[in-house]
This record gives structure tokens, sequence and C-alpha cells, in this order.
């Protein structure tokens, strides 16, 4: 689905990462993790073509994304979901209305029941109607959640989903991205929450990639 | 055809979802509304006075003068002759000779309006209106020559040609101030444009993040740019249109310049305007979306 092939990638001439390989197989579940500034953000807005790799060979869906024109990039993103670390919302839009956006901006009718059916799943019904700046952390990040999913996307990819949350919503979120998973979608989250690593551990068959000194690498069995 | 239809359509229908996702901003609303009224106003002005120079050009061009100085007693005989040689005359559309009124109003300026017209040895005029081909006007002045020793034909080419150039002149530059005119709502708008898409990068970026392609960014905008042209337009239109209709009119005043009205079916002629003003706003908004769009990626 993704493929990362002898990747690089710099920043204004300094490397952050080089000579990275990783696969994401269709129903797999991912962990990356690694010290704060170690690409993992970069690495996954490569995983939607937000950005173009310096070297290697990135492909999404079979194709390479030096090669995706810009509705190409837009057809892949819907295709990826996203929960992003600051969850970006339209801050004029009800939680309703930014968990369609994805349905809006592809033309596709939002049907009233599903969109009601997902706010339930995420417990963000009684939300519904609010504005992003009126919800907590935890209710941002299942928003958050609930509007990668809206377009049933093959891959999910979170940043640091929760890292603003306390532990009980951290079990929470983890709860439905393991759900995810089991209904066939893919998983890559990006975290520093060791615990939330080791507990879907328990839930779930993942891989724990860790990202340091510009290396991707399998976590030690300690995770 | 159809297609172009359905777009124009679809662009004017709009989509309500769409045009939720991207807030109106104030200011830019007000400017492009303000910009487009007060251009439109002006081109309505611009367009009144293109046409009515045009007209002049072609009246100066068409209109010709014969002046007949007889004794008292030859004047209606020799008047009578020279209606008759002109109503002959191959090129000349029209001929009638001035009534006492109308050589009084003539003469008003210089001698004030109580002139006993009736009582003065002046020449009888005659207003000669030539067709589009013109006539010959070496074979007129021989014919009236034979045949109307009194008269004189004066086909104002002393004045005549500054005066048409001159209205030609004045015809272009009314032209070139629609051009100029559309030139700058283009621009206006697009500077209007691009702080409406500047101040909406971050809500831009999410619709990207969110699988939105270009067009349907800047189609939000274009739609929103180009309605708020096409109502100020309208608006600046109606408001110049009746400036123009309260001009006073040729016929009360009697002179050249109050003839800056449409005629006829040249007041339909201010209807382009909002038409033009939105096509404006279209191209302008879309090349300036795209534009920035491109540039953010």
């Amino acid at each position: 689905m993704i493929e990362l092939d002898n990747v690089a990638y710099s920043y204004g001439g300094a490397e952050l990462f080089s000579a990275l390989n990783l696969q994401l197989a269709p129903g797999s579940f991912h962990f990356l993790t690694g010290p704060s500034g170690a690409g993992k953000t970069t690495l996954l807005k490569l995983c939607y073509g937000e950005l173009i790799a310096t070297c290697g060979q990135v492909r999404l869906f079979g194709q390479d994304a030096r090669n995706l024109d810009r509705d190409g990039v837009a057809e892949t993103r819907r295709r990826v979901g996203v929960m992003h670390q600051d969850c970006q919302f339209l801050d004029h839009l009800s939680v309703a209305e930014n968990i369609a956006l994805p349905l809006t901006v592809s033309g596709q009718t939002t049907h009233a029941s599903d969109l009601t059916d997902l706010l339930g799943w995420v417990g963000l019904t009684r939300q519904m109607e609010q504005l992003p700046p009126q919800l907590s952390g935890g209710e941002r990040q299942r928003a958050a959640l609930a509007r990668a999913v809206i377009m049933s996307p093959e891959v999910i990819l979170a940043d640091e989903p929760t890292g603003n949350v306390d532990w009980e919503m951290s079990q929470r979120l983890l709860t439905l991205l393991v759900e995810l998973n089991k209904m066939g979608k893919t998983v890559l989250i990006a975290t520093h929450d060791i615990s939330l690593i080791r507990a879907a551990k328990a839930q779930v068959s993942a891989r724990v990639l860790r990202l340091q000194d510009r290396r991707l690498q399998l976590a030690g069995a300690d995770l | 055809m159809k297609a172009f239809f359905t777009r124009v359509f679809e662009l004017l229908a709009g989509d309500a979802q769409a045009d939720r996702a991207v807030p109106p901003t104030g200011y830019t609303a007000r400017l492009t509304l303000l910009t487009s009224g007060a251009m439109a106003l002006l081109a309505v002005f611009a367009l009144a006075l293109s046409l009515a120079t045009g007209r002049w050009a072609s009246e100066l061009a068409q209109t010709s003068t014969l002046r007949i100085s007889a004794p008292q007693g030859q004047m209606d005989a020799q008047t009578l002759a020279a209606l008759e040689v002109l109503r002959t005359t191959p090129g000349v559309a029209d001929a009638r000779a001035l009534d006492e009124d109308e050589q009084r109003a003539l003469l008003a300026p210089w001698f004030g309006p109580d002139l006993p017209v009736e009582t003065l040895p002046i020449p009888q005029l005659i207003e000669v209106i030539a067709d589009g081909d013109g006539y010959d006007t070496a074979g007129l002045r021989a014919r009236l020559a034979a045949e109307v020793p009194g008269a004189v034909l004066d086909d104002h080419t002393r004045w005549r040609e500054p005066l048409v150039e001159a209205a030609s002149r004045l015809r272009l530059l009314g032209f070139v101030s629609i051009v100029l005119i559309a030139g700058a709502t283009g621009a206006m708008i697009t500077l209007a444009a691009n702080a409406a898409l500047a101040a909406n990068a971050q809500l831009i970026r999410v619709m990207r993040l969110v699988g939105a392609r270009d067009i349907y960014i800047a189609r939000a905008f274009v739609r929103r740019f180009t309605l708020r042209a096409l109502l100020g337009a309208a608006i600046g239109t109606l408001i110049g249109t009746l400036a123009v209709l309260l001009l006073p009119s040729a016929d009360a005043a009697g002179g050249f310049l109050t003839g800056l009205g449409f005629q006829g079916w040249h007041w339909l002629w201010p209807l382009t305007i909002p038409i033009l003003a939105a096509l404006v706003a279209f191209v302008a908004t879309r090349q300036a979306a795209l534009r920035t769009l491109q540039e953010q990626s």
C-alpha cells in the first residue's frame, strides 16, 4: 500500500534521515516511535504526499509519489485518513461539518444516519453541533479520528493521537484504532507513549519501529 | 455551448456546503462590491460618451446646408425648385426647408429671442441629409447653378472634418476608457481575492489535507467574487443609467453637447456591463486562486 524504498529527507540541507525502508502491508498495525525531532511527523507526511523525499522512492498505492500531480495527491489523501497532532479543524464549522469535510470536498453526499453512527462510535453525538474550540483535548482527538475514517480509507495515519489526553482517553482512542485495524484497515501510529504501545500489543499484533540516529529499525523486545 | 451554460448555472447555483466551508471575509467583500459598482458607473458614462460621439460623427458627416439668397418675390419659388432638385438627386436621403422658428432659434444667440425674422432679408436655409453613400457635390452644385441661381451649397467641409475627427477621437477614448476600467476592475478584484486567499491559508491547508482538489478550493472563492462583482456592477450600472436618463434632453436644450444619452436600442448596451464585470471577476479570481494555490503547495 505504502512503500518507502531507500528514502532520505533533508530540511534546508540538514539530513533528517536516510536509507529508510518501510512497507505498510494491507491490514498491518505499526507503531513509529523515537525521540522528539527524529522525523516521525516528517515520515508520516511522506506517507500521505505532503512532502516529497529528497532521495529514494515513496510509492503510494503503487504510484511513485514524485510523479503524482496535484489532483493525484488529492486522490491519494482520500485513501489515507490522517489524525494530525494538532487536529487541524476549521473553527467556524461545527464538529459534524468538520467530520464530514472529506466527503464534502470530494463531492459525496453525507448521509445523516452514517454521520450519526460515526459520531456515536467515537462518543461525540452530544457535541455534534458544537464548534471545535468548545471541545476538550480528548474530544478533539476523537473528532479527528472520525474525520480520518469517514471516507473509509485503506490506511490510517495517526500523529501523536494521545499526546494531549489522559490515560483513560488514550485507551479509548487505542481501542477505536484497534477496532479499525480488525476491520482490515492499515494503521500507523507515531507516538512517544511507550505505555500505549505496550497496551496495544496486548490487543493486536503490532510492529514497533524506532526512528533514531537517522535510521529506522525494529524496536527491541522490551516493546 | 450546452456544457458552458451548465457550468455557468453550476457556478451561479453554487454548492452550499462548499460555501459554508469558506467563511466570508468582510472587507474583501465590501471592497469588491464597491470597486465593481464604481467601475460600472464609470463604464456607463464611457459607453454613453462613445455611443453619442459615434452618432455625432455620423450626423456631422451626413448633413449639409443649402442657402438661398433671392429677392423676396422669388424666395418661395426658388426654395421649391431647390427642394425638387434635391428630391431627385441620388444620395440625398432627406431635405427640408427650415421654418421661421428654427431660423429664429439659430440667430437667437446673436440677436436675442424676439428677432422679427420675417421682416429681415435673411436667406432661406434648407437642411440636406445624405444617405450612407453621400451625393455628388460637384454634380449637385452644377444642377443648382442651372436651376436655382440663388442657391449656395455648403457641405460644411471646412469645419466638419475637424469635428468629425474630434468626435472619432472621443469615441476611441470612450472605448479605451471601458477597456481600462475593465482592467482596473480585474486588478482590484485580483488584489481582493489574493487578500482573501492569504487570510484563509489555514483553511486551504486543512481542505487540502482532507483531499480537496485545487479547482474545488478555487471554485469556492471564484463563485463568491463573481457574484459580488455582478451585484456591485448591477447597482453601479443602474445608478449610472439613471444619471444618463436624467441628463437634459437634446430637444429641450437644442444644443450639441446635451445629446449624451442613449438612443433606441443603445439603452440595452449598459446591460452588458454587469455581465462583463462578472466575467472579469471570474477570470481574475480564478487566475489568482490557482496561482496562489500553486504557490502555497
